[in-house]
């Protein structure tokens, strides 16, 4: 393990130095609450000749996510970063990096869409991008948030992956809250990152690296029509699967070098757990407390902290849960129509071909930075608890910490 | 285009173009051609530069020619021409 510094810093500012330590080539970025922070501090570095990046202050963030394309398809390590709004407006290039296989890293400080309009932190908007071929990683605080952003680029990197990254912390509970977080060496930071690689490609000009060279000419992102489409498709489905092995690998590297790694998902007390809950973000270390106090009372209450989303662990949720008798899912978004939350219905149908699997309900909490207050998250729990008393579940979808009427 | 095709774990990721626009011969798209009047063409060469397609090429005469490779039958060069030269033909 190397040598670390400890620095108080909050959630956007850890996303900045870590950044900051990475180098990258270009970081093309429009401020937007709750990401504001990252994209000054990150100026500053630029402006004090920290880093070599070339910093381009886009009009949007459709242009900020264009460039980062054009950068990455250049063969540059292109960083942004958004919330809410912003990402909404990166709709459309979304699927273009992961499409164009364009291994880009992004910050999302998680904010709920508009409207009516609100700035605090829910997952509305990065679940709306959850089908768009990104990893997406969920951070519980300040460190796991520096510690993604710099493992981020080797799992998207990775010649089996090549796909961009988009690291998830929830608006001003992470974003803005001051914590210790302890940073690694820039030469530790600098030797772990490396330099990006590159797949090799059979274009119309022959053999080359993917990326754009005026030598060995290439063409990226023509139009693909009804004989092709389908199977770039497939290759995306294929790189997918392999960030599910990928990811744990840069995990152990990491955890050489820094002792911390977290995995796909983190279980905590579930050896003997009866009632557990799984969610993402920030909210997972109220639970953590909670779960501490209802071991005090004899509850056996556990947690699983989904960390990567994007690709869904399947197999490491079957093994994690598959023999816990009750599992309530936390989720911080609502999918409107649909059966559940969007966190609720992966696991239910990770679930339902398994002969052992707990009775699951849905929790939808926190939208539009609601708080995941410990009474809220033991109400849950004493829920959970009434449904192993009954041996089913009543009510499969829960709006929790919402007022119904007041009289 | 009867040809068997690459699977997806043969083709190059990233979704690059294995061949040039040149081995994607278009000419097959359109129902019309252009006909060149030579008496009439003034050799202006604004049909050549109009052409969205650069499928026509003037000659060491000065007169236009169309590839049919890539003609999709567009239009535009009898639209843009201003003598009026260009006739376009249906070829179906």
């Amino acid at each position: 393990m190397k040598k670390q510094i400890l620095m108080g810093i909050n959630g956007d500012e850890s996303v900045a130095y870590a950044t900051k330590q990475v180098n990258p080539d270009v970081v093309a970025a429009y401020p937007i609450t709750p990401q504001t922070i990252i994209v000054e501090k990150y100026s500053e570095y630029v402006a004090d000749g920290e880093v070599d990046t070339e910093f381009v202050a886009v009009e949007s963030e459709h242009s900020a996510l264009s460039s980062c394309v054009g950068a990455a398809a250049a063969g540059a390590r292109a960083f942004t970063a958004t919330a809410s709004a912003g990402l909404a407006l990166m709709w459309e290039i979304l699927y273009i990096a992961s499409g164009l296989r364009l291994p880009i890293v992004m910050a999302v400080a998680n904010r709920a869409l508009s409207g009516p309009l609100n700035i605090h932190s829910d997952h509305g908007d990065s679940m709306g991008a959850r089908d768009s071929g990104w990893i997406q990683i969920y951070c519980e605080n300040g460190q796991e948030v520096y510690d993604a952003c710099l493992e981020a680029w080797r799992m998207g990197e990775h010649l089996d992956v090549q796909l961009p990254v988009m690291v998830c912390l929830d608006g001003f509970t992470l974003s803005h809250t001051m914590e210790n977080v302890l940073t690694l060496q820039d030469e530790v930071v600098k030797a772990f990152v490396g330099e990006r690689e590159f797949i090799e490609v059979e274009g119309h000009a022959g053999k080359t690296e993917f990326r754009l060279n005026p030598e060995v000419p290439l063409t990226m992102g023509p139009v693909d029509l009804q004989d092709y489409y389908f199977e770039h498709k497939l290759q995306q489905v294929e790189a997918m699967d392999h960030a599910l092995n990928v990811i744990p690998e840069v995990d152990a590297a990491y955890e050489k070098i820094s002792g911390r790694s977290y995995g796909l998902l983190h279980s905590y007390m579930m050896e003997d757990a009866e009632v557990a809950l799984l969610g993402l973000g920030s909210t997972m270390g109220t639970v953590r407390y909670v779960v501490d106090e209802l071991r005090k009372e004899g509850v056996k209450a556990g947690l699983v902290k989904m960390r990567v989303y994007r690709p869904f662990p399947s197999e490491a949720l079957i093994e994690a849960l598959g023999e816990t008798p009750v599992l309530g899912v936390l989720d911080k978004a609502i999918s409107f129509g649909s059966p559940g939350g969007p966190l609720f219905e992966d696991v239910v149908t990770t679930f339902f071909d398994e002969a052992e699997r707990p009775l699951i309900a849905d929790y939808i909490h926190g939208l539009g930075g609601r708080d995941a207050s410990p009474k809220l998250l033991r109400g849950i729990f004493e829920s959970l608890l009434e449904i192993k008393e009954k041996g089913n579940v009543s009510h499969k979808v829960n709006y929790v910490g919402v007022r119904t009427e007041v009289r | 285009m009867s040809e068997r095709k690459p699977g997806w774990r043969e083709l190059p990721r990233g979704a690059v173009s294995t061949k040039s626009s040149k081995d994607y011969k278009t000419g097959d798209w359109g129902i019309t051609k252009p006909e060149f009047d030579r008496d009439k063409c003034t050799k202006c060469t604004l049909c050549h530069f109009y052409c969205p397609e650069g499928a026509i090429s003037i000659g060491e005469e000065g007169h236009p020619s169309v590839d049919n490779d890539y003609c999709k039958g567009c239009g535009i060069c009898a639209e843009e021409c201003p003598v009026s030269c260009i006739t376009m033909v249906i070829t179906i």
